[in-house]
C-alpha cells in the first residue's frame, strides 16, 4: 500500500502545522504567582501531505494526543498556527467548528467509552449526518447503510446499544461515525491499543481498505513502532513535547538518525528477539515542570556532549536526504 | 446526610483483567460514586494533578496545613457577608421591633441612627464587622445582655452535647461498619443494617420524647431535662448523668449514616489491586483488614465525619429543644420566634464559624492519612 | 473482508439473563416492603377527602384528650378534642406534599446548577460552586433555621428553606458526575459530530446522569421529610389550624406526660413514612448503582475457594519441578451462568525456568496465575478441580495458615498495574519492609536495611531516599521495580508475573525485562509469566504455553512454538501481529471472536474461526497431544512446519 500512495501523494500539504505550542496550567493565581506549566507540545512544525498516511510515535507523554487534539480542534494551541488546505484551522475552530468537523475527523482511542452508553448506534451514526451534512431522513438512511457497509457491520446492528458490542465492533463504529461526513483527513488516535492482537489485525486492515476507497489522508498515532511502520508513509518521532525525528516511514525504521529513535527500535521485543536494548534505571523522562535547557534526551542518551546539555537542537539540526530530519547534534551514521 | 455514601475509592480496577467475558456489563454508566462525589470531588481533582515525579518532601505536610489556614480566611469572611445580608434582608423594620410600643417615629429615626442602620449597606457591614473583631456582637433587646457573652455561653453547652455524640457516634459508626464490612452477609451485617436504617428513619426529636417517657418517666433512670440538677449540681457526674439521654439521642443519626458508609468504603477497598497484593505478600487477613484496609477507608471516612458534625450541631437544634440543654441551638429557636435578630445573627455566625474550623481540622486529617493529597 | 462479523449472531442468551428492574426490585423482599408500605400511606394521604374522616381542624373541648381505640375515635383525640386519626392522614398528605415538592425543586435547581457547573469547566465553574461551598460551610439545619428567620414561620417558607438547603448536595454531586462524564470520550465524539454545547449537555451527559439524580433523589426523600416535620416541631414550619405530622408532634409534646399518645403517634406515623421511604430508595439504588448489580461490591475473602471432588483430584506428574499444576479448573459463578475461566491447565515449571502463558484477553491466562496461591476473588470465583503442587505439596489441599506463610515466601507476585497495586497510602519502605518482617521476623532497623538492599538491586538510584517515597511519586518503571524487589524479598522459589510489563512505555518495559531475566539467572528463581505479547515471549521466556478459551492449545519451548507453530490458532495470533522491519507483511487477521467461557461448544473452541476446521473438530473432547517432554498440541489436525496457517 504504502508504495501506491506514495505516488498519490501528491506534494501539496493538506495540513500544515507551523511553530505550535500548548501550555498546560500557568493560569495565574487568585493571589498572584502563576500555577505551574507544562508544555505538552512545543516547537512543533509538520506537513501532512494529501493522500498520505503519517505515523506518530512516542511513549507516554511526548505529547501525541495533545497534537492529536489539536488537529481535530478539541484543543486550541497556545500558540503557532495549522493551517490545514489553506485555512487557517485554529480560526475555524473558533468560528465554525462544524466546517472544521466536515474536514477533519477523529477516531478515538478507547471504542467503547467514545460510544455514549445510552445512544443507540443509529443515533450515535446519525448525529454527524444530521449535524454536519444537508441530507434528508431518506438521505440519511442510505448513508447509515453505505457506511455500515462499508465497515463491514451488520444493519441490525443499528438498534443494539454499545454495551452489546466487542471492542473491535465498537472500533468500526467509531470509523463509522469518523467517516460519516465524508472529512478529508482522519486522525487516528491510538486506533488499535486497546484491542486484543487478532482483533487489531481486523481494524488495521479495514484502515487500509478505507483508505483507498475514500481517497483519505491519515495522522496515525501510535506507541506501538511495528503498527506504525506497517501503516505509514511518513513517521513523526516525537520525544518530550518535542519532534525528535521526521522522515520517510523505511529511513527511519531502517537508518534512524536520532538516538532516541535507535533506542526505540531497539527496545521493541519482536516475535523471535531475544536481546532487547536496555538502559540504567535512571533513565527517565525529565520533570515536565522543570525542563532541562537542553536536548531533553540527553541524560539518556550515549552520545551526549556539553552542546547537548546547553541549548536545545532544531527540529532539522541533522538532515539526511531531502525529507529526513531530526533534532539532534550528534546523529548516528553522520558521525 | 445519609447520601454520603460510597467511598474516596476513585481508582477502582477490574480485579479480573483476564476474566470470562467479564461480569454482563450494565449500561449505566455512571454508578453510585455520585454520592459521593459530591463530596470528594475536590479530593478527586487534586488526585488528578498529582505530580508523578515529584521529590519527597517537597511540599511538606505543615507546608499544606498552612495553606489550609489561609485558605479558611476567605471562607471565615464569606460567611460574615452571608450572615449579614441575611439579616439585611429581613423585612421589617429592627427598631420597631425593639421599641415596640414605644415606636414613635422620632424614636424609630434616633434609634436608626444610634444603630447607623441609616447608613448604607457597605458601610453598615463595615461597622458591624469592625465591631466584631472588638467582640461586639451588639446587644440582645430580649435579654438585655451582650450578644457575645449569652453565645459563648450557650455555645459551650452546645459543645459539650455536640462533642460527646460526635465521639460517639464516630466509635459506634466505624466499629458497626467494619464489623459490618467484614461479616458482609452474616448476621451480624444484617442486624446492623437494619439497626442503621432504623437509626436514619428515626425523627431524633421523636426518640428524644420516647426516651424521656421511657427512661425518665417509666424508669426514673436519668433526668428528662436541663444540664445541671438544680440543687446541689454542677459536678462532672452529674453533668455525665444530664448529658447520657440528649446525647445518646442526638448520636443516633449519625452512627447510622457513619456505619454506612464505612461499610461501602471498606468493602471498595478490599476488592482493589493493593488489598491482592498485600494477601499476595502473605499478610493476615486482621493486617489485610484492620491496617491495609481500614487507612484507607478511613480516608473516605474523615471527610464524612467532618459534614456529620454539622448535622450534629443541627441536630442539637430539636435535642436541645426536646431536653431543655441550654444550648445554642435552644437559643436560636426562642430568638427567631421573639425576633432577636441580633441574637440570631450572632449564634448563627458563631455556629457556622465553628463548623468551618471543624472540617478543616477534617481536611487535615485526611491529609495526613493521605499523602496524594498534600 | 469480515463475513463473520458480518452474520454475527444477536446475542439472545445476554438479555434474557439480565432480568429486568422491577423483577430485581421485588426480588427485594425489603425494598418490597418498604414500597408496599409507603404504596399504602401514599394512598390513604390522597384518598383523604373521600374518606369517612371528622374534619381535623374542628375542635370539641369536651372531648379532649380521649385515650386510643375510644369510641368515635380510634386514635383518640388531641388537646383541643380533635380526632388524631384525621389529623393524622391529613397531616401525612401534608408531609409527603412538602417533602416531595422540595426534593423536586432541590433536586431540579441542584442538578442544573451540578451540569452547568461540570460542564463548562473555568470560571462558571468556580464561580458556582464557590456559592455552594459558601452554602456548605454553614450547619445545614442551621441554614434552614436563618432562612425561615428571614422569610418568617409557616409551611410554605419552611419547604423553600428544606429545598434551599439541599440544593448544594445535589450541585456537588451532579457536578462531580458530569465533571467525569464530560472528559469522557463520547463527549469529544459527539463535538465532532457537531452537536453545540447545549446538544450535548442535555442529550448526550444528561440521560446519564439521570441514574445519579434518581438515586439522589430517592435517598433524599426521607431525609426532607424528617427536616420539615422538624421545623413544624419547633414551630417554625406549619402554622395552626393547618397541621403536618411534625407540628402534631410539637403540640403534643407539650402534653407528653400526661397524654403521650398525642405526640407518639405522629411520630410513629412520621418513622413508618421514612423507613418505607428509605427501604425503597435503597432497593432502588441497588438496582441503579452497577457496582451493586455486578455484585461487585462483595467482599472476596482471603483465599479463594475450593471446590474439587475428593475422590478426583490427579496426582503430580513424573517431571515434578517446582510448581505443577494439573488439570486446574477455576469457574465464576456470575447470576445464573457458570463462566469456566480456566477448563483444565497443565502447567510444569522447573527451577530457575521461565515459562511464558500467552493468551488474548479472555483467554483465562491471569485467572490460571491468580489460582494457583488462591489469589481469585471468591465470590465469585471458585477452584472446581485439579491440583497445583508446589514441591510436592498441593497447595488448595493446604492451610490457610500454611498458604500465608508461602505467599509472598516461596511463591511471590509482580502484578501487571504498578500503581493500583502498592498501597498508595503508605511509603514504599514501609511496604518493603513489611514484605520482609511477615515472613523473617527481624528488627526494623534490619528490615530497612534489608529493604534497601532490595532496591539497590532491582537497580533503583539513590535507594535510601527512595524508601521514604510514596508511590504516587514514583515514575511507573519505578514502582514494577519496587514491586519487583517485594516479589524477591524472601527468596521466592516461584515468581508470578501477570503482564508486568503491558502498562509500561517500550523502552522502561525492556529495563524491567532485562532485569527480570538477570535476576532469576542470578537467583534460579522460576517464572511464571503472564502476557499477551509473543515479542515479550521471545525476549524472557524458555518455553511457552498458548491458551484459547480457559485451555493450553499449545505448548513447546518458545523457539519451536514461534518457528513452527502446530495449531492454527498460535499460527495465525503470530501472524497478525505487525514486526517491526517487515512493514510489507501483509496482516493476517483471525476473523471472528472467541466463544464466551459459559457457553463452549463441543470440541475445538477455535474451529468457527479456524481455517482447516474439519467436522471431527466439533465432537468430543481434543486432548493435549505431547509430542515430546515439552511439545505439545491440542488440534486433530495439526500443522506440520513449513506449512502456514
Amino acid at each position: 500500500m504504502s508504495e501506491m500512495s506514495q505516488n498519490k501523494a501528491s506534494q501539496e500539504a493538506l495540513l500544515t502545522i507551523e511553530a505550535v505550542e500548548r501550555i498546560f496550567g500557568g493560569e495565574r493565581k487568585l493571589f498572584g504567582g502563576h500555577n505551574p506549566a507544562v508544555h505538552a507540545v512545543q516547537g512543533l512544525s509538520l506537513d501532512v501531505k494529501k493522500g498520505e498516511t503519517l505515523g506518530v510515535v512516542g511513549e507516554s507523554g511526548c505529547g501525541k494526543s495533545t497534537l492529536a487534539r489539536l488537529v481535530v480542534g478539541l484543543d486550541l494551541p497556545t500558540s503557532g498556527t495549522i493551517t490545514f488546505a489553506g485555512e487557517d484551522l485554529t480560526a475555524l475552530a473558533r468560528k465554525d467548528r462544524n466546517a472544521l468537523a466536515r474536514k477533519v475527523q477523529y477516531v478515538f482511542q478507547d471504542p467503547v467509552a467514545s460510544l455514549n452508553p445510552r445512544k443507540t448506534i443509529r443515533t450515535i451514526l446519525e448525529a454527524p449526518l444530521k449535524h454536519l451534512t444537508d441530507l434528508n431522513a431518506d438521505g440519511r438512511e442510505q448513508r447509515l447503510a453505505e457506511l455500515l457497509q462499508a465497515v463491514n457491520l451488520a444493519p441490525e446492528f443499528l438498534e443494539r446499544y454499545p454495551h452489546e458490542f466487542s471492542g473491535g465492533q465498537a472500533q468500526r463504529i467509531g470509523i463509522a461515525r469518523a467517516l460519516a461526513a465524508g472529512p478529508e483527513l482522519i486522525v487516528l488516535d491510538e486506533p488499535v491499543s486497546a484491542l486484543d492482537v487478532s482483533v487489531q489485525a481486523q481494524v488495521l486492515n479495514l484502515l487500509d481498505k478505507l483508505k483507498d476507497d475514500f481517497g483519505l489522508t491519515y495522522i496515525f498515532i501510535s506507541h506501538d513502532l511495528s503498527v506504525v511502520e506497517s501503516v505509514s508513509d511518513r513517521v513523526a518521532v516525537m520525544y518530550f513535547g518535542r519532534m525528535a525525528e521526521l522522515g520517510p516511514a523505511k529511513e527511519i525504521f531502517r537508518h534512524p538518525l536520532h538516538p532516541y529513535t535507535d533506542l526505540l527500535m531497539r527496545s521493541a521485543p519482536a516475535p523471535g528477539r531475544h536481546d532487547l536494548m536496555s538502559e540504567d534505571a535512571s533513565a527517565e523522562l525529565p520533570d515536565p515542570y522543570s525542563p532541562p535547557a537542553g536536548c531533553a534526551f540527553a541524560a539518556r542518551c550515549g552520545h551526549k556532549t556539553e552542546k547537548c546539555l546547553a541549548a536545545k537542537p532544531a527540529p532539522d539540526e541533522a538532515v539526511s536526504g531531502a525529507k529526513h530530519f531530526a533534532a539532534c547534534y550528534h546523529p548516528l551514521g553522520q558521525a | 446526610m445519609r447520601r454520603l455514601e460510597g467511598s474516596a475509592v476513585h481508582t477502582a480496577g477490574p480485579i479480573l483483567r483476564d476474566g470470562p467475558d467479564g461480569p454482563p456489563q450494565d449500561d449505566v454508566l455512571v454508578c453510585c460514586d455520585a454520592l459521593e462525589s459530591g463530596l470528594f470531588c475536590g479530593a478527586h481533582l487534586v488526585r488528578l494533578t498529582v505530580r508523578p515525579h515529584a521529590t519527597t518532601g517537597e511540599r511538606p505536610l505543615a507546608a499544606y496545613i498552612a495553606r489550609r489556614l489561609l485558605a479558611a480566611i476567605p471562607v471565615l469572611f464569606g460567611l460574615t457577608i452571608i450572615v449579614f445580608l441575611i439579616m439585611a434582608m429581613i423585612p421589617g423594620d429592627p427598631a420597631t421591633a425593639i421599641l415596640g410600643s414605644y415606636a414613635t417615629p422620632e424614636n424609630v429615626a434616633k434609634l436608626n441612627k444610634d444603630l447607623g442602620l441609616d447608613k448604607p449597606l457597605i458601610q453598615q457591614y463595615f461597622i458591624w464587622i469592625g465591631n466584631l473583631f472588638q467582640g461586639d456582637l451588639g446587644r440582645s433587646y430580649t435579654l438585655n445582655r451582650p450578644v457575645l457573652d449569652e453565645v459563648m455561653e450557650r455555645f459551650s453547652a452546645t459543645l459539650i452535647l455536640a462533642g460527646t455524640s460526635l465521639v460517639l457516634c464516630s466509635i459506634l459508626g466505624l466499629l458497626a461498619g467494619i464489623v459490618s464490612a467484614v461479616r458482609q452477609y452474616g448476621w451480624a451485617d444484617k442486624i446492623i443494617t437494619l439497626l442503621v436504617l432504623i437509626g436514619i428513619s428515626t425523627p431524633s426529636f421523636w426518640l428524644g420524647l420516647l426516651l424521656i417517657l421511657i427512661f425518665a418517666v417509666k424508669l426514673r433512670l436519668f433526668p428528662a431535662s436541663g444540664m445541671y440538677a438544680i440543687y446541689g449540681g454542677g459536678d462532672l457526674p452529674d453533668l455525665l448523668y444530664h448529658l447520657a439521654l440528649p446525647a445518646i439521642t442526638l448520636s443516633v443519626v449519625a452512627t447510622g449514616v457513619i456505619a454506612r458508609l464505612t461499610r461501602t468504603a471498606m468493602l471498595e477497598v478490599l476488592r482493589q489491586d493493593y488489598i491482592r497484593t498485600a494477601r499476595a505478600k502473605g499478610l493476615s487477613e486482621q493486617k489485610v483488614i484492620y491496617k491495609h484496609a481500614f487507612k484507607s477507608a478511613l480516608v473516605g471516612v474523615v471527610p464524612v465525619i467532618g459534614i456529620q458534625a454539622g448535622f450534629v450541631i443541627g441536630g442539637a437544634v430539636y435535642i436541645e429543644t426536646v431536653f431543655q440543654w441550654p444550648g445554642i441551638g435552644s437559643m436560636l429557636v426562642t430568638a427567631i420566634s421573639t425576633r432577636d435578630l441580633l441574637l440570631v445573627q450572632g449564634g448563627v455566625l458563631v455556629v457556622a464559624a465553628a463548623y468551618v474550623l471543624f472540617n478543616l481540622l477534617a481536611d487535615v486529617v485526611q491529609t495526613i492519612l493521605d499523602p496524594r493529597l498534600r | 473482508m469480515t463475513e463473520t462479523t458480518l452474520s454475527a449472531p444477536a446475542k439472545p442468551a445476554k438479555k434474557s439473563a439480565r432480568p429486568g428492574t422491577l423483577a430485581l426490585l421485588l426480588n427485594n423482599s425489603l425494598a418490597t416492603g418498604g414500597l408496599i408500605v409507603l404504596a399504602l400511606i401514599c394512598l390513604i394521604a390522597l384518598a383523604a377527602p373521600i374518606l369517612p374522616l371528622p374534619d381535623p381542624d374542628v375542635t370539641a373541648p369536651a372531648d379532649r384528650l380521649k385515650p386510643i381505640f375510644s369510641e368515635d375515635h380510634l386514635l383518640g383525640t388531641d388537646h383541643l378534642g380533635r380526632d388524631l386519626l384525621s389529623r393524622l392522614i391529613w397531616g401525612s398528605r401534608v408531609s409527603l406534599a412538602v417533602g416531595l415538592s422540595a426534593t423536586v425543586i432541590a433536586a431540579f435547581f441542584g442538578s442544573l446548577l451540578g451540569l452547568v457547573a461540570g460542564y463548562a469547566g473555568g470560571r462558571t465553574d468556580t464561580i458556582i460552586m464557590r456559592g455552594i461551598d459558601m452554602v456548605m460551610a454553614f450547619p445545614y439545619i442551621l441554614l434552614a433555621l436563618a432562612i425561615v428567620a428571614v422569610l418568617g414561620p409557616g409551611l410554605l417558607n419552611a419547604l423553600y428553606a428544606i429545598a434551599l438547603v439541599n440544593i448544594p448536595f445535589f450541585a456537588r454531586n451532579i457536578r462531580g458526575i458530569t465533571l467525569g462524564l464530560s472528559r469522557r470520550e463520547f463527549v469529544d465524539a459527539a463535538r465532532l459530530s457537531g452537536k453545540s454545547p447545549p446538544q450535548i449537555l442535555f442529550l448526550e451527559i444528561l440521560p446519564n446522569v439521570l441514574p445519579v439524580i434518581v438515586i439522589t433523589m430517592s435517598t433524599t426523600v426521607g431525609w426532607m421529610i424528617l427536616e420539615t416535620a422538624g421545623l413544624s416541631f419547633l414551630g417554625l414550619g406549619a402554622q395552626p389550624p393547618q397541621a403536618d405530622l411534625g407540628s402534631m408532634l410539637g403540640e403534643g409534646r407539650k402534653i407528653l406526660f400526661t397524654a403521650p399518645h398525642v405526640s407518639i403517634i405522629p411520630g410513629l406515623m412520621i418513622f413508618a413514612l421514612v423507613m418505607s421511604i428509605n427501604l425503597f430508595g435503597d432497593g432502588v439504588r441497588d438496582i441503579l448503582d452497577p457496582r451493586l448489580r455486578a455484585g461487585s461490591l462483595t467482599r472476596p475473602v482471603s483465599r479463594t475457594a475450593v471446590e474439587r471432588n475428593k475422590a478426583d483430584i490427579p496426582a503430580p506428574s513424573e517431571k515434578q519441578g517446582v510448581l505443577d499444576v494439573r488439570q486446574m479448573r477455576t469457574e465464576f459463578q456470575i447470576g445464573s451462568s457458570v463462566y469456566k475461566a480456566v477448563g483444565g491447565v497443565d502447567l510444569n515449571l522447573q527451577q530457575g525456568e521461565c515459562l511464558g502463558v500467552v493468551g488474548e484477553s479472555g483467554s483465562g491466562k491471569s485467572v490460571t496465575a491468580m489460582s494457583i496461591m488462591g489469589l481469585v476473588p471468591t465470590p465469585p470465583g471458585r477452584i472446581a478441580g485439579g491440583a497445583a503442587y508446589l514441591e510436592g505439596e498441593d497447595l488448595f489441599a493446604a492451610s490457610d495458615r500454611r498458604i500465608r506463610d508461602l505467599r509472598g515466601g516461596s511463591v511471590a507476585y509482580v502484578f501487571q498495574d504498578p500503581l493500583s497495586t502498592l498501597h498508595p497510602l503508605f511509603t514504599v519502605g514501609a511496604q518493603l519492609t513489611e514484605a520482609i518482617t511477615t515472613h523473617q521476623p527481624m528488627s526494623r532497623a534490619k528490615a530497612r536495611d534489608k529493604a534497601i538492599d532490595l532496591l539497590s538491586l532491582v537497580r533503583i538510584p539513590n535507594a535510601r531516599e527512595r524508601l521514604d517515597a510514596y508511590p504516587h511519586e514514583l515514575s511507573g518503571g519505578m514502582r514494577q521495580r519496587v514491586c519487583i524487589a517485594m516479589a524477591l524479598a524472601n527468596d521466592a522459589k516461584v515468581l508470578i508475573a501477570d503482564e508486568p510489563t503491558t502498562a509500561l512505555d517500550v523502552t522502561v518495559q525492556s529495563q524491567i525485562l532485562t532485569l527480570m531475566n538477570g535476576l532469576r539467572r542470578e537467583r534460579n528463581a522460576a517464572i511464571l509469566f503472564i502476557t499477551h505479547d509473543f515479542g515479550v515471549v521471545s525476549a524472557i521466556c524458555d518455553r511457552v504455553a498458548v491458551m484459547y478459551a480457559g485451555r493450553i492449545v499449545e505448548t513447546g519451548t518458545t523457539d519451536e512454538v514461534l518457528n513452527s507453530p502446530q495449531h492454527p490458532y498460535t499460527a495465525k495470533l503470530i501472524e497478525c501481529v505487525p514486526v517491526l522491519g517487515e512493514p510489507e507483511r501483509r496482516l493476517d487477521a483471525i476473523e471472528g471472536r472467541p466463544p464466551v467461557v459459559n457457553n463452549l461448544p463441543a470440541g475445538c473452541a477455535f474451529a468457527d474461526r479456524c481455517p482447516h476446521v474439519q467436522p471431527a473438530c466439533r465432537q468430543g473432547e481434543i486432548s493435549l497431544d505431547m509430542s515430546s517432554g515439552t511439545r505439545g498440541v491440542r488440534c486433530l489436525f495439526p500443522l506440520t512446519s513449513g506449512a502456514s496457517a
